[in-house]
C-alpha cells in the first residue's frame, strides 16, 4: 500500500487476526449469548473471554468491564449514569475545559438539568493545574472527569495526581476519566489511579468500530440509561455487540503484547518526524504533548484544510486540528485553550500514528510537507 | 376499486399547433424519466390529453411526486379504473368512487360521461343521469349543480370504466427538450441550483459546469455539486456536468492581477470556459444564478464586465429575486439542505476584504493582459483536463 495513513487520532486500521475472528463469530458462531441453547452458550464464551482479556489489561476484575457501542457511550453512560445516581445529594461536576465533544455535550445537558460544572482551565501545555482543581472541589462535588490523554495535542493529565487529591478530599467524589486516546497506547490503571469509571473505544486499538466499554469500580453509584433486557447486568440493555466484543478483545490482546515495544516504534516515528519537521520546515510550532502517538503542528501561513487536501492528494491522510471552515467555524477548544492565536490554531494539523506507520512515512510526509508549504504559503487569504 | 391510471393535463403546450406533437413526445419523455423507478408505466396520448397506465404495482404517493416534478404537466388527475360489466355495475362504481374520494358529502356536482366504447348501451347524458341518480340516492347530502358544480365528476368508458375528479396541481411550464439546451454555471450554492431548475421549467435541456480547485476545495465539496445537479436532475433530466480543475488559473490571477479585482477576473474566466464547453454541447445560451447587487460581484457593474467576457446570452432566472425568494424556491425543489453543508467552494477561497463593487470594463481588461504570458496555456489545460460526468435524477 503507497498510502500513508497518518490519522490513527481518528480511527485505525484493524488488525488482520480481528477481522478473521469476527468473520468466523459472523459466519459461524454467530449466536445470541442470551440464548439457552449451545449456539447462544458458544457466543456468550467468546464475550467473556473478550471481557477477561480487556480486565487483564486495566488489572481490575472482568465484572467491572460493561460493553457500550463505542467511546462517545461509555462517556455518556459515565456522566449521566452517575448524575442520575447521584443528583439528589449532588449537584456539581468538575471538568477540564479540553474534553472530547462526548464528555462535553453531555455536561452541558446536565448543565439545563441543574446540575453546575466548572471547567478547569489548560496550561500550554495543555495540562490542568492540581491546585485549580483543589480549589474547585466542593462538599457537593459528585463527580471529576478528566481525560487521560487528549484527543487533538496528545497532552497527558495527570491522572494518578488528580484521583489521589479528589479521594483525599472526599472518598465519595466519582472519578471518571476519558481513555479513548489512552488506551492501548499506555498503561490504564484504574485502581492505582483511584478511578471509579474509565472509558475506552475498540476502533482506536485496530479494533471495530462500533464497540466500546466502561470500566465501572464495583460498587459506584451509578444507573443505567439504556433500558431493556438487562444485558451487562442490567448497566447497558441490548443484545450484546458480539462480532465487536470479540474483535476489541483480540485487538487489546495483540495491542498490549509486547507492548513496550510496540509504544516505543509509534514513539520513534512521532519523534523523528516531530525533529526533523521542527528542523527543516519555516515558521512552524509544535503543540505535542507527551502521548506517544499524537503530533500537533501549526503551520502558520496556510489554512489547515488546505494543506490537509494538498496532502491528500499525496496519498497522505491526516487531521485538521480543529475542524473549522469559512461557513462554519467550529474552533478546537483545546487548541484554544493552550492560548493558540487565529493564525496557529487555524493552521494546526494532527499526525497520529500506530504500530503500522514507519520513520520512513514519516521522512515521505516531512518531504511532501517542505515541497508544499513555500507553494501554499505563497497564496494566502489576504 | 383502486387508482391505476392518472390523466395528465397539459396547458401551455396545448396551443403549439403543428409542433404539438414534438411537445407531447418530450412530455412523455420525461414522464417516462421520472416515473421509472416508481413503476412500469404506458403512456397513451388521446386527443389532447396522456394518460400514464400502471402495468406493475406502485405507490400512489411515490407517482404523484413524481409527476410534480414534470414540467408542461398542469394537473395530475388519479383515476378510478372498475370492471366495465352493466349499468348496474357502472352505477355502483360511481357511488363508491365518491364514498371513496371525499370525506364529506355535502357538496354540488355535475356526472360528465365519454362513451368512448360506443358498444355500451345509452347516451352520453343517459349515462350522466344514471349517475347523477346513483350518487344521490347514495348520498342524499349532494347536490347536482350542472352550471357552477364544485365537483367535476366524470366517468369515461372505454376496455374498463375510468372515473375522476380530483385534478392535482402539476408545476406547469414546458417539456424539457422543447426549447434547447443551456450551460449552467453551477457552484455549490442556493442559487445556481434554483437557476438550473427555473430555466429547464420553461423546457431547457441542461448541461452544467462546476469549478474544482483542490487543494482549496474538497472531494466532499465536488460530491456536493454532483448531489446538487442530481436534484436539478429531477426536473431537468440528465445533466452532463463538466468538472473543470480552476486551481492555476485561479492562483495566476491571485499573484498577478490586483486583489480586488480577483473575484471579478475569475467570474469571467469562468464564463469563458463555461462558453467552451457550451459550444461543444450544442447549448444556446449560459445560465447563473446571479441577483442583483447580493455580493460585489453581482452589481451592476460587474454584471456588465462580466457579460462582455461572452458572446452567449447569459440567463439570470434568479435576477429579480430577494435571497429569501431563492431560499424558498431551493427549498421547494429539494436542493436547500445540500447548498447550505459547509464545504468550501472555489468562489470563497481567495476573497478579498474589500473587492470592487464598480469594476470598470477598461480597467478589468487591463489587469487581465497581465496573465497574457499564462492565460492561454492554462485555459487550455483546464480544457484538456475536464472530467466529464452523466448526472442521472435516480442514480
Amino acid at each position: 500500500m503507497s498510502e500513508i495513513y497518518f490519522d490513527n487520532g481518528a480511527t485505525t486500521r484493524p488488525f488482520p487476526e480481528v477481522r478473521a475472528i469476527m468473520a468466523q463469530v459472523l459466519d459461524e458462531d454467530y449466536g445470541n449469548p442470551s440464548s439457552m441453547h449451545k449456539k447462544g452458550f458458544q457466543a456468550e464464551r467468546y464475550v467473556t473471554g473478550a471481557r477477561e482479556i480487556i480486565a487483564r489489561s486495566l488489572k481490575v476484575s472482568p465484572k467491572e468491564i460493561f460493553f457500550t457501542s463505542g467511546g462517545t457511550e461509555a462517556n455518556n453512560l459515565a456522566l449521566l449514569g452517575s448524575a442520575l445516581a447521584g443528583r439528589r445529594q449532588r449537584k456539581h461536576i468538575i471538568t477540564s475545559c479540553i474534553e472530547h465533544a462526548s464528555v462535553y455535550n453531555p455536561l452541558s445537558f446536565l448543565e439545563d438539568e441543574g446540575f453546575e460544572v466548572t471547567y478547569l482551565p489548560v496550561n500550554e501545555k495543555g495540562l490542568i493545574s492540581l491546585e485549580d482543581l483543589q480549589a474547585a472541589l466542593r462538599e457537593d462535588t459528585l463527580l471529576v472527569s478528566v481525560m487521560c490523554v487528549n484527543n487533538e495535542i496528545g497532552a497527558v493529565e495527570p491522572v494518578e495526581e488528580i484521583g489521589r487529591l479528589v479521594k483525599a478530599f472526599d472518598p465519595a467524589i466519582l472519578f471518571h476519566t476519558d481513555c479513548i486516546q489512552a488506551y492501548g497506547k499506555m498503561d490504564c490503571r484504574p485502581k492505582a489511579w483511584k478511578a471509579d469509571l474509565l472509558s475506552v473505544s475498540g476502533h482506536k486499538i485496530h479494533g471495530p468500530k462500533g464497540i466500546g466499554f466502561l470500566y465501572i469500580k464495583e460498587g459506584t453509584r451509578i444507573k443505567p440509561v439504556l433500558w431493556g433486557g438487562n444485558q451487562e447486568k442490567g448497566m447497558r440493555s441490548g443484545t450484546e455487540n458480539v462480532p465487536g466484543i470479540v474483535g476489541m478483545g483480540k485487538a487489546a490482546q495483540i495491542i498490549y503484547q509486547d507492548h513496550e515495544e510496540k509504544v516505543a516504534s509509534i514513539r520513534k516515528v512521532k519523534d523523528h518526524f516531530i525533529s526533523r519537521v521542527m528542523k527543516e520546515v519555516d515558521q512552524v510550532r509544535d503543540n505535542s504533548g507527551q502521548a506517544p502517538h499524537v503530533a500537533s503542528i501549526s503551520f502558520p501561513g496556510v489554512r489547515s484544510e488546505v494543506l490537509l487536501h494538498a496532502l491528500e492528494d499525496k496519498d497522505i491522510f491526516v487531521s485538521a486540528g480543529s475542524a473549522c471552515s469559512s461557513n462554519k467555524p467550529a474552533v478546537s477548544g483545546t487548541l484554544k485553550g493552550i492560548g493558540l492565536t487565529k493564525d496557529y490554531y487555524e493552521s494546526t494539523l494532527r499526525f497520529s500514528f500506530s504500530v503500522y506507520n514507519t520513520v520512513e512515512e514519516a521522512d515521505l510526509c516531512v518531504e511532501a510537507l517542505k515541497e508544499l508549504l513555500p507553494v501554499l504559503r505563497r497564496f494566502r487569504r489576504r | 376499486m383502486e387508482y391505476k391510471v392518472f390523466l395528465i393535463k397539459y396547458a401551455e403546450i396545448g396551443v403549439k399547433g403543428k409542433n404539438r406533437h414534438l411537445f407531447e413526445d418530450a412530455l412523455v419523455r420525461q414522464m417516462n424519466y421520472a416515473l421509472e423507478p416508481v413503476g412500469d408505466f404506458r403512456m397513451r396520448k388521446e386527443s389532447g390529453r396522456i394518460f400514464a397506465e400502471a402495468e406493475s404495482d406502485f405507490d400512489f404517493d411515490e407517482a404523484v411526486e413524481a409527476l410534480k416534478t414534470v414540467f408542461g404537466i398542469s394537473g395530475i388527475c388519479p383515476i378510478m379504473v372498475g370492471e366495465k360489466t352493466d349499468l348496474k355495475d357502472l352505477r355502483r362504481l360511481a357511488a363508491e368512487y365518491v364514498g371513496q374520494e371525499y370525506e364529506k358529502k355535502d357538496f354540488s356536482f355535475k356526472a360528465f360521461v365519454r362513451r368512448a366504447d360506443k358498444r355500451f348501451p345509452g347516451t352520453s347524458a343517459e349515462l350522466a343521469a344514471e349517475i347523477g341518480e346513483a350518487v344521490l340516492m347514495e348520498y342524499p347530502d349532494l347536490t347536482v349543480d350542472v352550471h357552477n358544480p364544485q365537483v367535476k365528476l366524470t366517468v369515461e368508458i372505454r376496455d374498463h370504466i375510468y372515473i375522476y375528479s380530483r385534478e392535482i396541481p402539476g408545476p406547469g411550464g414546458m417539456p424539457v427538450g422543447t426549447n434547447g439546451r443551456a450551460m449552467l454555471l453551477l457552484s455549490g450554492g442556493i442559487d445556481s441550483p434554483v437557476a438550473g431548475y427555473m430555466i429547464a421549467k420553461r423546457g431547457v435541456s441542461i448541461d452544467a459546469v462546476y469549478f474544482h480547485a483542490p487543494p482549496y476545495t474538497s472531494e466532499r465539496a465536488k460530491q456536493k455539486v454532483v448531489d446538487l445537479a442530481s436534484q436539478v436532475a429531477h426536473y431537468s433530466g440528465p445533466i452532463n456536468l463538466h468538472i473543470i480543475n480552476f486551481t492555476d488559473i485561479q492562483l495566476a490571477i491571485y499573484e498577478k492581477c490586483p486583489h480586488d479585482e480577483l473575484t471579478i477576473i475569475m467570474r469571467r474566466y469562468m464564463m469563458k470556459l463555461a462558453e467552451h464547453f457550451a459550444v461543444e454541447q450544442n447549448c444556446l445560451g449560459l445560465i447563473t444564478g446571479e441577483s442583483i447587487g447580493q455580493v460585489a460581484s453581482q452589481t451592476m457593474q460587474s454584471l456588465f464586465v462580466t457579460d462582455h467576457a461572452t458572446g452567449m446570452p447569459v440567463y439570470r432566472p434568479c435576477i429579480g429575486l430577494d435571497k429569501n425568494e431563492i431560499i424558498a424556491i431551493s427549498e421547494k425543489i429539494g436542493t436547500y439542505e445540500t447548498s447550505v453543508l459547509p464545504y468550501e467552494d472555489c468562489c470563497t477561497i481567495f476573497v478579498a476584504k474589500h473587492p470592487v463593487t464598480k469594476p470598470r470594463l477598461n480597467v478589468i481588461e487591463r489587469s487581465e493582459k497581465k496573465l497574457k504570458d499564462c492565460i492561454d496555456d492554462l485555459m487550455r489545460e483546464a480544457i484538456e483536463t475536464v472530467e466529464v460526468v452523466k448526472i442521472h435524477a435516480h442514480q
